[in-house]
């Protein structure tokens, strides 16, 4: 070395270049396995949305459809169904589903985007058991004056017909609302907020 | 005198400079104060139950499936099938709860005599970085089974991050590597837990001895030895008051195992489940996403934080404050050495106010636990009658999480403003010479 003189400088400058450069080299290096831990593609297909068609759903009828291996509702409600809700508060623990069950746009009265379709996971809050769909608006022997609605078979909770809980039953929150939104007026796609929708 | 052994014995010194300096250094001339009492077994005791979760983890895993369909099966043929294994498993999962055992009492002990203060701010850091590494490996340990509980657990304990905003419904995804706790959360928490979470603990604890041995032990008077008269019978250089680590203390400490040992062979051979205490009853079923456990609540380690999550109501549309104060809770531990602004250590010498605000702080503790492990919502209506039971838990709940958090707030200003009044602190231990 014919210049023995040290610049600290220089050696600053390349001492933090050197730095970086391997900070970003490991940054980079750390991005495939944080990303590994995101659901897998064999997950993201097994929890694909659902599209479901509405057509062939009587009206007063029920159709079953799984979504992430849950059972989701989806019921054409009748106008009776629908007039006997508001009817229902006072007899219900959260008639205006306050408690986070439902997304922001299904928090109404029949709690869902279109008021005839009800769109709803069917898992009792109490112990996960699926209820039953009693939509006839007739005398029951769990309740007299029987509006429509769900009736647990494990442990009698019984919900109206937007799913929403009685008082005096074990369940303690209304059923799931899924994320849900309508492709057209007669499909709809569950899984997937609408447009515009947090 | 010159044998194979010792010739065996030269020939690596002369290789490995390091080691004999190094058994010296941490055992036969660490010199620990000569005072030591009951309290001080904790420490080696949760050294010794970390080395049988290892041993028999190991174990464990030769025989352990680590899938969704699988783990379950594989941890009955385990209890039943393998030779030993129900006994193998059994100490691990008593271990599992007896580590926490002496981790408590390890840190009460900290806290009764003032270890966590200056020059032991770093002893006290690191050995929280263990406690907190020790729940993460802990809970994973749990989901393993994949019993119902595990799964219930598991899906509660991950929602808990789904609270923070923005990010928590993402962040959830993607601890579960899926949308429900599935064979995908399965195998990274089984490889966390056996071999992450395993290294992280043990190069902790290494830290956490450094540390120690840097500074010294503490003691039951919170006297500094090395401040003291210098020279004792090993060395003219030693406090005065201190003996050397080994024999003095493995002596000592080998009787605290004896009586660990009993007691946890008791547990082990008569009460593995410690009547729901250490292995939930829920957990004997296999995991099912449609049937959700009557009460989901976590093993009674966590329940003090469980509580804390529960009693805070959500605010704003959010239910991130409870979460908040969870993580609080722990935080505020971490702090300690820096609410603490009093100079002495020992409680013996301490004001009655300290004394006081640790014995509530420790029943805080435990009615937290109580309310996290459902004792309360059996108890209340069993001696109040017919009231209502959210209300006066809810009550006494947040009643304790005030006192946890008040006690930090307490020993600050107590201190702070000096209305300690404290006992003069000798200039040795009490039981010297």
């Amino acid at each position: 070395m014919a210049n023995e003189v040290v610049d600290p400088g220089r050696r600053r400058f390349l001492t933090a270049a050197t730095a970086v450069v391997g900070g970003v080299g490991i940054v980079s290096a750390a991005v495939p396995f944080i990303k590994s831990w995101e659901p897998s593609a064999r997950a993201m297909a097994a929890g694909a949305p659902v599209t479901q068609s509405l057509k062939k759903i009587e009206l007063g009828q029920q159709l079953i459809v799984g979504w992430r291996s849950l059972p989701v509702f989806i019921v054409n409600r009748t106008p009776a169904q629908l007039a006997a809700l508001p009817g229902q508060d006072p007899r219900l623990v959260d008639p205006k589903s306050q408690v986070d069950q439902q997304p922001k746009y299904a928090q109404n009265e029949a709690r869902s985007i279109k008021p005839e379709w009800l769109v709803m996971i069917g898992i009792c809050t109490h112990l996960g058991c699926v209820p039953t769909y009693v939509g006839e608006m007739k005398p029951e022997p769990f309740d007299p004056n029987w509006q429509g609605g769900y009736y647990c078979p494990c442990h009698h909770s019984r919900y109206d017909m937007a799913g929403r809980v009685y008082q005096g039953v074990p369940a303690p929150k209304n059923m799931e609302i899924p994320p849900y939104h309508y492709i057209d007026d007669m499909t709809i796609q569950i899984g997937v907020d609408p447009k515009g929708a947090a | 005198m010159s044998n194979v052994f010792s010739n065996i014995g030269d020939w690596i010194t002369e290789r490995s400079p390091g080691l004999m300096p190094m058994y010296r250094k941490h055992l036969t001339e660490y010199y620990a104060p000569k005072n030591f009492n009951l309290w001080y077994y904790f420490g080696s005791l949760a050294f010794l139950v970390l080395i049988n979760q290892i041993v028999t983890g190991i174990f464990l895993t030769m025989n352990y499936n680590p899938s969704a369909a699988g783990a379950f099966d594989s941890v009955q043929y385990i209890m039943r099938d393998v030779q030993w294994g129900w006994l193998i498993r059994y100490m691990h999962s008593t271990g599992a709860s007896l580590f926490f055992v002496v981790v408590f009492l390890h840190m009460f002990r900290g806290i009764m005599y003032g270890s966590y203060k200056k020059p032991r701010e770093l002893v006290w850091l690191l050995g929280m970085l263990i406690y907190l590494a020790l729940m993460a490996e802990a809970f994973m340990g749990y989901v393993l089974p994949w019993g119902n509980m595990s799964f219930w657990g598991a899906k509660v304990i991950i929602s808990l991050f789904g609270t923070i905003p923005v990010i928590g419904n993402g962040l959830v995804e993607w601890i579960m590597g899926d949308f429900l706790p599935g064979d995908a959360t399965l195998n990274r928490f089984f490889a966390l837990h056996v071999i992450a979470l395993p290294l992280v603990l043990l190069l902790l604890v290494v830290l956490h001895l450094a540390a120690l041995h840097e500074v010294g032990s503490n003691n039951p008077d919170g006297v500094e030895i090395k401040k003291g008269p210098k020279g004792n019978r090993w060395s003219p250089l030693a406090p005065a008051d201190g003996i050397p680590f080994h024999p003095y203390y493995t002596v000592k400490d080998i009787v605290g195992v004896g009586f660990f040992l009993l007691i946890a062979a008791f547990i082990i051979f008569f009460a593995p489940t410690l009547g729901g205490w250490f292995l939930e009853h829920d957990n004997s079923i296999m995991a099912n996403n449609l049937i959700t456990p009557a009460e989901i609540k976590p093993v009674w380690y966590f329940t003090p934080f469980y509580a804390i999550v529960r009693m805070i109501p959500s605010f704003m549309g959010s239910a991130v404050w409870g979460v908040l104060a969870m993580f609080g809770a722990i935080a505020v531990l971490f702090l300690l050495p820096w609410f603490d602004r009093g100079k002495v250590k020992s409680i013996r010498y301490r004001g009655t106010g300290f004394k006081v605000a640790l014995a509530v702080f420790v029943l805080a503790f435990m009615g937290l636990g109580a309310v996290g492990a459902g004792v309360t919502a059996e108890v209340i209506p069993e001696w109040f009658g017919n009231v209502n039971l959210t209300t006066w838990e809810n009550l006494f709940g947040r009643v304790m999480t005030a006192l946890y958090f008040g006690f930090f707030a307490f020993l600050w200003a107590y201190t702070y403003f000096g209305w300690e009044k404290t006992k003069p602190v000798p200039d040795r231990v009490t039981m010297h010479d």
